[in-house]
């Protein structure tokens, strides 16, 4: 660690998921954890290896169709029923059928919300500034090229060591980037 | 197990129409990064000469849109064709034809998802694209036709000083929902698809304003295998609520004729009959843009023959469920013995309508079948001609409904033609210029095909395919 700089952790280029791949495998079998890639499409089967949990979006798009079809169904209620009740067509005041839609279509507003929203906020995006940004090819993780991150807070992590396991396993432009 | 022998395509890129074969969506050897280039190379490079000319073209029909909106929330809608007996016109007649033209951009995107359609990622962004700026130009149609514009929000269930609140009975009220929810869903789906490509643009972005816009509009994006585990489950769960959603919309569309007990409107096949008719048009729409953009900017390597056949396929399809709801109409009409129905559709046939009922059959019914034809699927005059006279019978298929039905009901003594004015006609031409500006800002300035989905599905992307075949990754 180079001295008054804290470091966030070495990142290496791999030219194709193959590679990329294999990559990971070592680096886990040697016993990393904090481990990641960044990759310009997701690479099935890394999420595996990494062990990266199942995401968590689809419990907030449960909460979000409930509160849609339950809010859009309560609205239909108070408003028709409740607050100002008037008899339109003979029908119930509390007409079900003619409440589908409306509630059908916030239920779905609000899953759709929740599934954009949830996602960004569990990616804790935006942020428009991470210390990946600072090694030289990683523009290229949005291109053509495929990178794999140990971090320092790997209680594995060593400069060195870490940095050779890398070029190893076929790992390029092997660079540590400050936090 | 003896091995199968699968025929190989004897001329690189051409079609093997053999199940046990998948031909490659993107052809010409192109790499990950020949990808990046072609697509990007659109928003980075000079507008074509065309583009600018379509532009220029656009804007003055925008316009002309300004000119006419203008003066009928000057004057009142009086100023439309709208007479009694025939109290909605060509504003409505534009918003269903343009909701329905949305909605192949969703089942694009979300149920040939769905279906695992890989091809789809080729059109897939402009067709969601398209859907967006439809259904801007379907929104605004209602809108003017309220009249008096500034009481628009009484749709919306906001607390006002009458103390009461929107008929929730009423298919109007289920439309502001069910199109306001397709719109804003629709933007959300194509706004997460673009975040990784638009991350792609900010990386290559060169001068001041472009590494700055693209920086804050894809979010800080990185690609990181964290972030597309949840991306890719939010993608999916888009894709799963669009696909009822989609189906919804244009349900509800129809429930505003199917509801009345207006002769030729009230039949229970018309939420059916216009989601097959909704995404018949839309394809047709796509079709007619993908064949201007894939020639204007050569990106035929993305966009492929395949594609539009497989497209052509679609709509032979949804053009032959058309054509068995308009004869499925009929025999209802009779088989119902109600003399009012069976009146109105042999008045459809024969009546004073009978020139845009026709129009409609020949382009909705007789078009589409040449296309059971292989050679006239992949050939690209005969689609675009054959994409734009769809639409034209679309719209017809539109003013049938609401304009033949609405001349001649129950009373003779009230029976009318209708006519549209110069202002009818203009707010339409003005909504085509507001999509076409909107759709060519949008080629100008994001890119046209989902790169990091095309990506995803070349053979190249499988974690697992041998180095020997490894392909050209430059």
């Amino acid at each position: 660690m180079r001295a008054g700089k804290d470091v966030f952790g070495v990142i290496a280029e791999f030219e194709t998921p193959r590679g990329l791949l294999h990559g990971a495998e070592a680096v886990r079998k040697a016993g990393y954890t904090e481990v990641d890639a960044h990759t310009p499409f997701p690479v099935h089967g890394l999420d595996r290896v990494l062990s990266i949990p199942g995401s968590k979006v689809p419990w907030l798009v449960l909460g979000g169709a409930l509160f849609g079809g339950i809010g859009g169904l309560a609205l239909q209620w108070w408003t028709a029923a409740i607050d100002y009740p008037i008899k339109i067509a003979g029908k119930p005041y509390l007409s079900l059928p003619a409440f589908v839609p409306v509630t059908f279509e916030l239920t779905v507003l609000f899953s759709a919300l929740a599934a954009v929203l949830g996602m960004l906020a569990l990616n804790g995006l935006p942020r428009l500034y991470h210390p990946t940004f600072k090694h030289s090819t990683i523009h290229r993780a949005t291109d053509d090229r495929f990178f794999l991150v140990i971090e320092a807070r790997d209680p594995l992590y060593s400069s060195g060591e870490t940095r050779a396991l890398l070029e190893s396993v076929g790992g390029r432009n092997i660079e540590e980037v400050e936090a | 197990m003896a091995s199968v022998s699968v025929p190989e395509a004897s001329i690189p890129g051409e079609i093997v129409e053999d199940p046990r074969r998948r031909t490659t969506l993107v052809k010409g050897g192109l790499g990950f990064h020949d990808v990046t280039e072609t697509i990007c190379g659109v928003v980075e490079g000079k507008s074509p000469r065309g583009w600018w000319i379509l532009f220029g073209l656009s804007l003055a029909l925008v316009g002309l849109f300004v000119v006419c909106v203008g003066y009928l929330i000057w004057s009142g809608i009086g100023v439309w064709g709208l007479m009694i007996p025939v109290a909605w016109g060509w504003a409505i007649v534009n918003f269903v034809w343009w909701v329905g033209i949305g909605h192949a951009g969703t089942l694009i995107s979300a149920i040939l998802f769905l279906f695992r359609q890989k091809w789809r990622t080729g059109i897939n962004r402009f067709a969601e694209a398209m859907t967006i700026f439809a259904v801007i130009c379907a929104l605004i149609f209602p809108t003017i036709h309220v009249g008096r514009i500034w009481l628009i929000w009484f749709t919306l269930p906001i607390p006002n000083w009458q103390f009461i609140w929107p008929n929730f009975r009423s298919p109007l009220l289920w439309d502001v929902f069910a199109v306001g929810t397709y719109f804003a869903v629709s933007l959300m789906f194509w706004y997460t698809g673009l975040i990784p490509d638009l991350a792609t643009l900010r990386d290559r972005a060169k001068g001041k304003l472009a590494p700055v816009l693209y920086g804050i509009f894809a979010l800080g994006w990185r690609g990181s295998m964290r972030h597309w585990m949840n991306y890719e489950k939010a993608y999916l769960i888009l894709a799963g609520l669009s696909t009822p959603l989609v189906l919804s919309v244009h349900s509800i569309v129809s429930f505003d004729f199917a509801v009345s007990v207006v002769p030729g409107w009230h039949t229970t096949i018309f939420p059916p009959y216009f989601v097959a008719g909704a995404i018949y048009s839309g394809f047709a729409m796509v079709m007619t843009l993908a064949v201007i953009a894939r020639r204007v900017y050569g990106v035929g390597n993305l966009i492929t023959v395949d594609h539009f056949d497989n497209m052509n396929k679609i709509m032979l399809v949804t053009g032959m469920m058309v054509g068995y709801a308009y004869g499925m109409e009929f025999f209802v009409s009779w088989y119902s013995g109600s003399p009012y129905e069976g009146f109105i559709f042999r008045a459809r046939a024969t009546g004073p309508y009978a020139w845009a009922y026709w129009t409609m059959i020949t382009c909705n019914v007789l078009v589409p079948q040449i296309f059971w034809l292989r050679s006239m699927r992949r050939s690209i005059p005969v689609m675009f001609v054959a994409s734009i006279l769809i639409n034209v019978g679309m719209w017809f298929e539109r003013f049938v409904i609401v304009a033949s039905s609405l001349a001649q009901d129950y009373l003779p003594a009230n029976w009318g033609y209708y006519r549209p004015t110069w202002v009818d006609v203009g707010t339409f031409l003005g909504t085509l210029g507001i999509f076409f500006t909107f759709f060519l800002l949008f080629l100008r300035f994001l890119p046209m095909v989902a790169m990091a989905e095309v990506k995803g599905v070349m053979p190249e992307a499988d974690p697992h395919r041998e180095p020997a075949r490894e392909g050209r990754v430059s």
